[in-house]
């Protein structure tokens, strides 16, 4: 074998290759550990993981609680080993809790790998194993109020809608009702008939999350803050005289029943929701500005939301004429909205402009009361500066004290709010809306309350809104 | 009670990898030859204990018969293996032997579990690759003219790939194999042999400018047919060894600095022109948003990997075979779900231990065309597992390259033979010439 003179470099080169492939492993496994502890269990909750499933084949399913842990959900086993999901609450809880049987819906699905996961202790672990038993899943407590959602869903009676209570300094979900609503108890014998073609009451849709709605005059919070941000200083100085119509072009927008507000500033124009006046807003303001407003205020986005939710939607695009500039701007037009997005924007303004992002599972325990995860607060971020959330909190309870929303004037605590009356289709009666929080120095509760075809929002909404907070306030 | 084996057993199966996996490592620190034949043995003793453990697990939860035979043959194989390769070659490396025994017994108890009949039919491409193989390190000694061949390696090389371009089967969208009556063969993976040799023996020769411009045009054929036959994973390997040997060989920082730019803009221009890159970002990028359709199978790969922790769902206890093309590409899922994060973590150190080996016989060899085959082995066998493991965990782009000696099939089996059989003879090589000096 012919022989080269000894030269250093290739052996270094060698090395160095060496070290890069060493470097690129080294990184791969981190990624793969990273996956393991941190990523995997937000991956594998998946409705399309099948893997979960064959987890209740060792474990009974675990209970959903509500905060002070009454049982929503729990799973019950026969003599002969058949399970039963049992929903104590029938229908109250239908759509946060949501059912497993039938695919996985709210808290079942999102919950899911916590409902079958087992910590009871080792040793019983092993006596289970041994003798051929399930273990117990872990209870999953959430932070739904069971009195708050009674007298949400109780003061909706049988009207379609939903309400929304959240804890705008933690964005904790106090009740969340939907109605039509479902008994999950009996949810497969109803199954054909709730999912049949000629079923138009959508019972089984999660309309506080997933009902998407015109916000109505809810949506003057949006237009009010776009007018003050482009009149820092002199926003107080607006006025316009209303005489129940506005007329532009050939165009006219009337008041709520063709009320003559008179001579009004912004915030009477706000407390009073004058059409008119808001309209006549919204063909001055600035159609960029507007559409970044919207969009850092999570319309057209994403939300911080784990339920399946839908987006809201605010399209106003540059060609926009004149009729939907001043229609977009009283929250008619083709502006669409969650209940759970009005929540967060009303949330945010009580909570001094910052959203807390909502959440509803507050801390995992094993069978055996040991906690195995707690959910804390998070915030989301900063949707408009502290003195703009206390401008507006202060129109909205100009709303309550002096304008629309009078049905929740009381002097045992303070709310402060605005109410929507949003039209949808010629000749139907409008959607009502109310959304606001109490009381209005540290609010603990926030919300919005909506009533399809429930007429004023004033009249309709706002007195939901207040059967919930008499509930809360009577403690 | 079954179950409670199955608990306790993955336990033990994951410190008894653990162990030999260290064992694999501390064997760099030891120079001694006794200390190493001690650490070898420590090696074989976990190695066949875990072998022991899992069959048992296999056995109770198959309870099917066949299982006891078929571990016996295999406990058979590896001593004949272990024993035999001693007897003809004293002076091999024993860590890599070790190493090939384990990487087997994971393919042989993933696959057994997968499917029976797969891991038969394994175990017989294993036991005759091993036969064909044994003279492997006696030719690569005993014939130093290898060297004189380049163009003729080269040129079959190639012609192989065309040949498959042009008639191969179609799998999953790329040309991959050939069949001659039922038996089927992937002719890119013997190519990874003989292209080393060119390169190595080309640059052996003469490292002038006509050299490196004559055998780099014959490697960016090599790697063209590749992406043409959509071969990505393979021509990804060919390339990144490709440029590696040039700087070993030249040394020249401007022939780097350009491959590595060259790549750059060959990859941008692939993800341009050819639809199938994309699909592979895309489902890269976000699985999630299409979950169904392109993002299935790296999805279903997370599911397991995720669903199976650390400590693994245990044999049986997943579900593996929910994942497409598992038992070739995505067999480090299946290891993973069933056996453990922590036993797959393994796995990975001891191919890189492997590879690590393999660089220090390259340092070793004297001769630049010895080197060059040690050091291209071993760059086209580190970059096959990276891609393999970095797809199957989604670290990067899935490109559909097997795991050597654990994934099922014949020809990425008897390549890999080969290649550790190459690796043993210059190892072999150089001890022989330390002990004459």
């Amino acid at each position: 074998m012919r022989r080269n003179m000894p030269d250093p470099r290739p052996n270094r080169n060698i090395r160095a290759a060496a070290y890069v492939m060493a470097a690129l492993f080294v990184c791969m496994l981190g990624y793969f550990g990273y996956f393991l502890q941190a990523e995997s269990k937000s991956v594998i909750n998946n409705s399309y993981n099948a893997r979960l499933d064959s987890f209740s084949d060792r474990i009974v399913r675990g209970e959903i609680q509500s905060n002070d842990g009454t049982v929503l959900a729990r799973t019950e086993t026969a003599e002969d080993g058949t399970e039963t999901r049992v929903y104590p609450f029938g229908s109250l809880f239908a759509h946060v809790v949501g059912y497993s049987d039938h695919g996985k819906t709210g808290l079942e699905s999102l919950a899911n790998f916590y409902l079958l996961s087992s910590h009871v202790n080792l040793l019983e672990q092993m006596v289970n194993e041994l003798a051929d038993v399930k273990n117990i899943g872990d209870n999953v407590v959430t932070t739904l109020d069971v009195e708050l959602q009674k007298a949400a869903s109780d003061s909706l009676g049988d009207r379609k809608g939903a309400v929304v209570v959240m804890e705008p300094d933690t964005g904790k979900i106090l009740a969340m009702v939907s109605k039509p609503g479902y008994d999950p108890n009996t949810l497969g014998t109803d199954w054909d008939s709730l999912i049949s073609g000629d079923n138009t009451e959508a019972q089984l849709l999660n309309r506080a999350t997933q009902g998407v709605y015109p916000p109505g005059s809810t949506f003057k919070i949006v237009t009010a803050l776009e007018y003050i941000r482009e009149h820092p200083d002199d926003w107080q100085d607006f006025t316009f005289d209303c005489d129940g119509s506005y007329e532009y072009g050939d165009y006219s927008i009337s008041c709520y029943h063709g009320n003559a507000h008179g001579h009004q500033t912004l915030a009477e124009a706000f407390a009073n929701s004058c059409n008119g006046a808001f309209a006549s807003i919204g063909l001055e303001l600035d159609l960029a500005g507007m559409r970044t407003l919207t969009s850092s205020l999570l319309f057209n986005s994403e939300l911080p939301v784990s339920l399946a939710y839908s987006r809201s939607s605010f399209v106003m695009g540059d060609g926009a004429t004149e009729w939907e500039r001043l229609l977009t701007a009283i929250g008619q037009g083709s502006t669409q909205m969650t209940p759970i997005h009005n929540c967060m924007l009303t949330s945010a303004i009580a909570n001094g402009g910052i959203l807390m992002k909502p959440y509803v599972v507050d801390y995992v325990e094993s069978e055996e009361g040991e906690q195995v995860e707690k959910f804390l607060p998070s915030s989301y971020g900063e949707l408009m500066s502290s003195s703009e959330a206390e401008t507006l909190a202060g129109l909205m309870r100009a709303v309550v004290t002096s304008g629309t929303g009078s049905a929740v004037n009381t002097d045992a605590y303070s709310v402060a709010g605005k109410t929507g009356s949003a039209e949808f289709e010629t000749g139907k009666e409008t959607h009502a809306w109310f959304t606001g929080f109490a009381p209005m120095e540290a609010p603990p509760l926030a919300g919005p309350v909506s009533v399809e075809e429930g007429g004023s929002g004033g009249q309709t909404a706002a007195p939901i809104a207040r059967a919930i907070f008499d509930t809360w306030f009577s403690r | 009670m079954v179950n409670v084996v199955i608990e306790v057993s993955r336990y033990l199966m994951i410190l008894l990898m653990a162990v030999y996996t260290y064992l694999g490592f501390h064997f760099f620190r030891c120079h001694e030859d006794w200390q190493r034949d001690r650490i070898g043995t420590w090696q074989n003793a976990a190695m066949f204990l875990l072998h022991f453990v899992a069959y048992v697990i296999l056995y109770l939860k198959s309870e099917d018969e066949r299982m006891v035979l078929f571990y016996i043959a295999q406990v058979i194989f590896f001593l004949a293996y272990i024993g035999l390769f001693r007897l003809i070659y004293p002076r091999v490396s024993q860590v890599l032997v070790n190493h090939v025994c384990m990487l087997l017994t994971v393919g042989f108890v993933i696959m057994a579990r997968l499917s029976f009949d797969k891991a038969v039919r394994q175990f017989i491409i294993v036991a005759v690759s091993s036969l064909v193989t044994w003279a492997v390190p006696f030719l690569i000694n005993r014939f130093w003219q290898l060297a004189d061949f380049a163009w003729v390696y080269g040129g079959v090389g190639l012609a192989l790939l065309a040949v498959v371009w042009m008639i191969g089967n179609n799998s999953y969208g790329a040309q991959l194999s050939l069949s001659f009556g039922g038996f089927s063969c992937q002719p890119s993976e013997f190519v990874k042999l003989t292209y080393v040799f060119f390169v190595a023996a080309a640059f052996y020769r003469s490292t002038d400018f006509k050299t490196v411009a004559a055998v780099t045009a014959m490697a960016v054929a090599h790697v063209l047919v590749l992406v043409l036959s959509k071969d990505l994973g393979s021509a990804l390997i060919f390339f990144v060894t490709y440029v590696a040997m040039l700087f070993v060989a030249t040394s020249n920082w401007f022939y780097l600095g350009s491959g590595i730019a060259a790549g750059c803009a060959a990859s941008y221009l692939a993800y341009q022109m050819f639809a199938h890159v994309r699909t592979r970002v895309a489902a890269w990028l976000d699985p999630w948003s299409d979950i169904d359709n392109r993002g299935y199978q790296i999805t279903q790969s997370l599911f397991a990997i995720g669903t199976g922790g650390w400590f693994g769902m245990g044999l049986y206890q997943g579900m593996p075979y929910k994942i497409p093309v598992v038992e070739k590409d995505f067999i480090f899922a299946a290891v993973s779900e069933e056996l453990g994060g922590c036993f797959a973590v393994c796995v990975v150190l001891i191919c890189l231990g492997c590879f690590l080996q393999f660089m220090l016989i390259a340092s070793d060899m004297q001769a630049l065309f010895y080197k060059l085959i040690a050091f291209g082995l071993g760059m086209e066998y580190a970059v096959q597992v990276f891609l393999t493991v970095g797809g199957v965990t989604k670290f990067i782009p899935s490109t559909g390259v097997t795991l050597p000696f654990i994934s099922y099939g014949g020809s990425s089996i008897l390549s890999s033979f080969l290649l550790f059989g190459v690796i043993q003879g210059l190892y072999i090589l150089k001890k022989k010439d330390e002990e004459e000096e």
